[in-house]
């Protein structure tokens, strides 16, 4: 009864601040994060070389997907000050006062432990070890850490949405190899990009929060230089696991295509820089990012699913 | 905290005891579902020796 009397001393009305319900909890997990991180986690589990049982893969995309839903709860606990003041976040459960700041915080944190436990135990400890620095390098450093210190956030920070592949080849695997390491980078890489092209149109939301995004700290000409130069370098990671042999024809003609079109989006939002046209180029390549990281991972998950690489 | 809450602890709505139970209703399940899932991946690894004990 104790988290009760504390709520309530909080302030937060009687209805919402004892229990929230199902679907809040659900929210604070970050279900479109956690969906990407296990699609991506898919790629890497059925590219890895060797054969992993269909029930133990499943079994590793289970937790695989619960740690990183541990790691939104836990985001979701420390950020709610800031969440509550911009617009993209403020409908949150913690702001929105549906479910109070410890139950968040206890979910998150018996998801991590129990995920990266069920992971090590069922199926290697590698993968069990790479969530658990993932879960821990997404709340420590980049949460707690970076974000609300450096316009560098998204760019170090951005490796914690880039280990799922890594993770998925481990639990297939049990060890970390070059392939492993380039599914890591075109995430890594892809991540700023993606990112600033959000935050060029809500910069005045990370400023009202205080929080030092690109476009914030170093003016938005500065962030469009930036996304440029991280888009050709997502291109090139793109087109990498073609070279190496893990995708095939089929990847490396995809990878090359949708990388062309990142770039010349990215171009645009370098040329674009006033009005509607400069807001809508923004917008268009945040858009089109996540359709090219799903194409990329799509594609290399057919390739190998159906066989055409082996 | 309220001289009542004090005394009588907190009271919770039908709509919160009806959230408490939905949600120890899915820990039930999820703690149910994990148990399931350690019994097969034991019987995934242990293969066909599933069934070479002694007796």
């Amino acid at each position: 009864m104790t988290d009760i009397s504390t709520s309530r001393t909080d302030g937060l009305t009687a209805s919402a601040a004892v229990h929230g319900a199902l679907r809040d909890y659900l929210l604070l997990l970050k279900p479109r994060v956690m969906s990407l991180a296990v699609f991506t986690a898919l790629a890497g589990l059925v590219a890895a070389p060797g054969e992993i049982h269909p029930l133990m893969g499943f079994v590793a995309l289970v937790f695989i997907a619960l740690g990183a839903g541990a790691a939104g709860a836990l985001n979701m606990w420390y950020d709610a000050d800031i969440d509550g003041v911009m617009s993209r976040t403020a409908m949150r459960p913690i702001p929105r006062n549906r479910v109070p700041p410890d139950e968040a915080l206890t979910l998150g944190l018996v998801l991590a432990g129990g995920s990266v436990f069920c992971l090590g135990v069922l199926i290697n400890w590698v993968a069990a070890g790479l969530l658990a620095f993932t879960i821990a390098y997404y709340f420590v450093i980049y949460t707690m850490w970076l974000k609300r210190r450096t316009p560098q956030n998204i760019v170090i920070g951005g490796a914690a949405g880039a280990f799922p592949p890594m993770i998925g080849w481990a639990a297939a695997t049990g060890t970390v190899s070059l392939d492993s390491i380039l599914l890591f980078a075109i995430i890594f890489l892809w991540t700023p990009a993606h990112f600033w092209a959000l935050a060029l149109n809500r910069s005045r939301d990370y400023e009202r929060a205080g929080v030092p995004m690109l476009p914030v700290v170093a003016g938005k000409d500065a962030t469009r230089t930036q996304i440029l130069i991280y888009s050709v370098l997502t291109a090139l990671a793109g087109i990498a696991p073609a070279i190496t042999g893990l995708g095939g024809k089929l990847y490396l003609v995809t990878s090359a295509l949708t990388g062309a079109a990142f770039v010349a989006l990215a171009l645009s939002v370098y040329i674009r820089r006033e009005g509607h046209a400069s807001d809508k180029a923004a917008r268009s390549l945040f858009t089109y990012s996540i359709f090219y990281l799903f194409m990329l991972f799509a594609i290399l998950l057919a390739e190998h699913a159906l066989g055409l690489v082996s | 905290m309220t001289e009542n809450s004090d005394t009588h602890g907190v009271v919770l709505t039908a709509e919160e005891k009806r959230r408490r139970r939905i949600r120890s209703l899915v820990i039930a399940l999820s703690l149910g579902a994990i148990a399931i899932l350690f019994f097969l991946v034991t019987i995934i690894r242990l293969g066909s020796n599933v069934a070479n004990r002694p007796l």
